[in-house]
Formats: C-alpha cells, sequence, structure tokens
C-alpha cells in the first residue's frame, strides 16, 4: 500500500466504525427540495412557532426571544441542514442553548411538534426521517447545557 | 373482558401522558418489561421523560397448538431512567388440563445513551424477580426451586431512515438465567443449576411513527431432562394509536414445550399508558 492510499483508508475505517458517514451534511439539495423548498421551510417553522406557542412546558424558553429573528436563523439552518442554497448565520447551537436549562423533556417536545407539523404538511416519509436524522445528533449541544 | 376494561380505561383518562416520542417506550412485553413481546429491550416504558411519571397496564395473550399464556400487570417509570413492573402469568395447559401461575417483579435502569439521540445505543440493566405460584408440577419434572432472578442487558437504538427511507429499531439483550421455560417450569434443576448466557434480539422497522413491524428472537436454555426446550421467536405489528393506547399483534413460534412440538399461534397484547 502507498501512503497516498492510507488517508483515504482512514477515512472508510472512520466511516465503517462510526457510522459518520450517515451523520455528513448532505451534498445534494434532494431534502431541501422534498421539504418543499423555501416555502415549504417557511411553512415547517411557522407551523412549528405556533406548536410552540401552544406548549405551555417549553413557551417560556421563548419569552425573551426576538421570534422574527428566530424564525429567520431557523429557516435558514434547516435550508443548510437540508442541502438547500443557505448560509447559516446564527450561533452555534451549544452557544444559543447554554443557560437555558432545557430538559429532555423540553427536546422531546419540540422533536413531538416538528413530526406534527411534518405530517401535516404531508411531507415524504422519508424526507420527515431524514431531517430528523440530522436534527437528532443535535440533543448534545441543546440538552441541559 | 379485560380488553374491554383497559379499553374503557384508556379511553375514560384520555389525560396526557409524558413527553417522550410515540412509540420510544415500546410496547411490553410477557415478563412485563418494556420490550417487544418475548425480548425486554433497553427502552423504559411510557413516555415518562426527564422529572416526569408515567404508569400502564397490560395484557398479553399467546395461544399456541396445546397451551395459552395470559399475563397482565401493571408498571411505572421515572424520569425515562427506572421502570418497575408487576406481572402476573398464567400458562394453561389446554391439552394437558390445568395450570401453572408465576408472579414477575421487574426493574430497569437506563444506563447510557438515548434511543432517539446519541450515537451510543441507549443501555439499561434488569432484573427479573420470578415467583411460581403452583410449583409441584415443576418439582415433579425435575425443577429445583420455585423462585430465582434474571439478569439482563439491553441495547437499543433506532436508525433514522434506515430501510427505505424509514426508522429502524435494533435491539441485542444478553440475559442471564436458570429458569426453565421463562420460569413456568420452575428455575434449574438437580443436574444442572447454573446461570446461563442467553441472546435475545428485535428488529423493527417503523412504517409510520406509529406502525411498526418486527421480528424476536430468544435463545432459551435446554436444563431439564424429561423434555427439550427450543428457542422462541415472533414476528409482530405494533400500532402506537396514540400515547394512551397500543396493540401488537403477532406470530410466535415457541418450539417444543413439555414434549409437545411445533408450538405456534398468536401473540396478542394491549396497553393502556398514563
Amino acid at each position: 500500500m502507498t501512503v497516498k492510499q492510507t488517508p483515504l483508508l482512514v477515512a472508510l475505517l472512520l466511516c465503517l466504525s462510526l457510522s459518520a458517514c450517515s451523520q455528513q451534511p448532505q451534498k445534494t439539495d434532494q431534502l431541501y427540495l422534498a421539504l418543499g423548498a423555501q416555502a415549504g421551510l417557511e411553512q415547517l417553522v411557522d407551523g412549528l412557532l405556533l406548536e410552540i406557542e401552544q406548549d405551555q412546558q417549553i413557551v417560556h424558553h421563548f419569552q425573551d426571544t426576538d421570534i422574527p429573528r428566530f424564525r429567520r436563523l431557523l429557516i435558514e439552518q434547516l435550508c443548510e441542514l437540508s442541502g438547500g442554497p443557505c448560509t447559516y448565520t446564527g450561533a452555534t447551537m451549544q452557544e444559543s442553548h447554554t443557560g437555558f436549562q432545557i430538559s429532555q423533556a423540553d427536546f422531546d417536545n419540540l422533536v413531538t411538534h416538528l413530526m406534527t407539523v411534518m405530517q401535516r404538511q404531508k411531507i415524504d416519509i422519508k424526507a420527515q426521517n431524514q431531517l430528523l436524522a440530522l436534527l437528532a445528533p443535535m440533543y448534545k449541544d441543546v440538552v441541559y447545557r | 373482558m379485560k380488553y374491554a376494561a383497559l379499553l374503557l380505561l384508556a379511553l375514560a383518562l384520555p389525560v396526557q401522558a409524558g413527553s417522550k416520542i410515540i412509540a420510544t417506550g415500546g410496547a411490553t412485553s410477557i415478563e412485563g418489561a418494556a420490550g417487544g413481546g418475548i425480548v425486554p429491550w433497553a427502552v423504559i416504558n411510557g413516555y415518562a421523560s426527564s422529572e416526569q411519571w408515567s404508569v400502564l397496564a397490560f395484557n398479553n395473550n399467546v395461544g399456541v397448538d396445546d397451551f395459552s399464556l395470559h399475563t397482565y400487570g401493571v408498571a411505572a417509570s421515572y424520569n425515562n431512567e427506572w421502570e418497575l413492573s408487576f406481572t402476573r402469568q398464567q400458562f394453561d395447559l389446554d391439552t394437558l388440563g390445568g395450570d401453572l401461575q408465576q408472579d414477575v417483579i421487574g426493574l430497569k435502569y437506563h444506563i447510557a445513551g438515548e434511543l432517539l439521540y446519541s450515537q451510543l445505543p441507549q443501555l439499561s440493566a434488569g432484573i427479573q424477580y420470578k415467583k411460581h405460584r403452583n410449583f409441584a408440577l415443576p418439582s415433579a419434572v425435575g425443577a429445583k426451586d420455585d423462585s430465582d432472578i434474571d439478569y439482563y442487558l439491553a441495547a437499543s437504538k433506532v436508525y433514522f431512515a434506515a430501510v427505505a427511507g424509514r426508522n429502524l429499531l435494533l435491539n441485542a439483550t444478553l440475559r442471564a438465567s436458570r429458569a426453565n421455560q421463562i420460569g413456568l417450569l420452575g428455575f434449574g434443576s438437580h443436574s444442572d443449576n447454573s446461570y446461563q448466557w442467553l441472546v435475545e434480539s428485535s428488529a423493527a422497522v417503523l412504517l409510520t411513527p406509529q406502525l411498526a413491524v418486527g421480528v424476536e428472537f430468544r435463545q432459551k436454555p435446554n436444563q431439564l431432562d424429561f423434555a427439550d426446550e427450543q428457542h422462541w421467536r415472533d414476528i409482530f405489528a405494533a400500532w402506537f394509536i396514540n400515547k394512551n393506547f397500543s396493540l401488537v399483534g403477532g406470530y410466535v413460534d415457541l418450539g417444543r414445550i413439555a414434549g409437545f412440538s411445533e408450538q405456534q399461534g398468536y401473540y396478542l397484547a394491549l396497553e393502556a399508558t398514563w
């Protein structure tokens, strides 16, 4: 084996051992399109905001939040995550959630709301699950920070 | 009748369940632990997320050629961390006549990992204290004890969009046990009274967030001389109607039991959760 091949092999092994492959950002805009592109993401985030507003358990976390800015950044983030033509300009998940004392129950509620809204919008189930796959690992940066 | 009572209870009390995502409390296995039908999983029963409580009532029924098993019980969980269950099992010897009964007290602790959110699978450890209620028959066929404790370690994880865009749940459980036919024929024997390590596993695909289909396998020991004991298998469909009510139907293959071979039949489980 030549030296040149080694990094590729290491990358492949890492990929297999950590299943890092599936965690990487989307390289195509397939998911972005399946979520309904810009209009679909706006509808998704608006639906999510309505669910949050009605959830007594988590709504207090948003009492000092600039909602229009939060909305814009969340759309931007989902757009970038799903492979759309956007660049997320907000803080890291860890930065933006530190100090909020977000519990696992709060996080679970938000995931449930997201699932509800995606189902309501009749987003393809594969796209729903792909988006959840991208968001689930954020748990460690959001909860109990 | 029990179904009707459970259904009424579930409909009469459509109060909020906990925060956990639907289906992530699993169903309740025949020994009372959250899991599939015959295998305990690492998931904690009910929908209690952090600092929440959940309670549930369940009834499972298995009907194979010459036997039927009816189990019912109650369970509770706290903080998505602790799970406690009380189960009574009644095993009817439909062809031979008579029945065997056993009580199971189960305790499970969620050690690490999060089913949905971490790369590490969710890991839990559990014990099942089993006490036979009419030991004459098991004793007569060579069982040594009328009570014992099973110990198990379970790992469960959901892989998103893994099978045709559907989420996949994989579970592996390692159990140490001396139970003959899960304890219905007592524990150990006079010739072999050592614990055995047994492998159990399940795989399920979530066709939708509320509907899962899956398969299970449970390795069984073979300690009694009077009759061979074989591994168990099943296929199942689980419908999580809402966070208060779930229904599981399946087909089980329990192999040879007490000399009767090819024991196959239905599995039906109902659960109400608050």
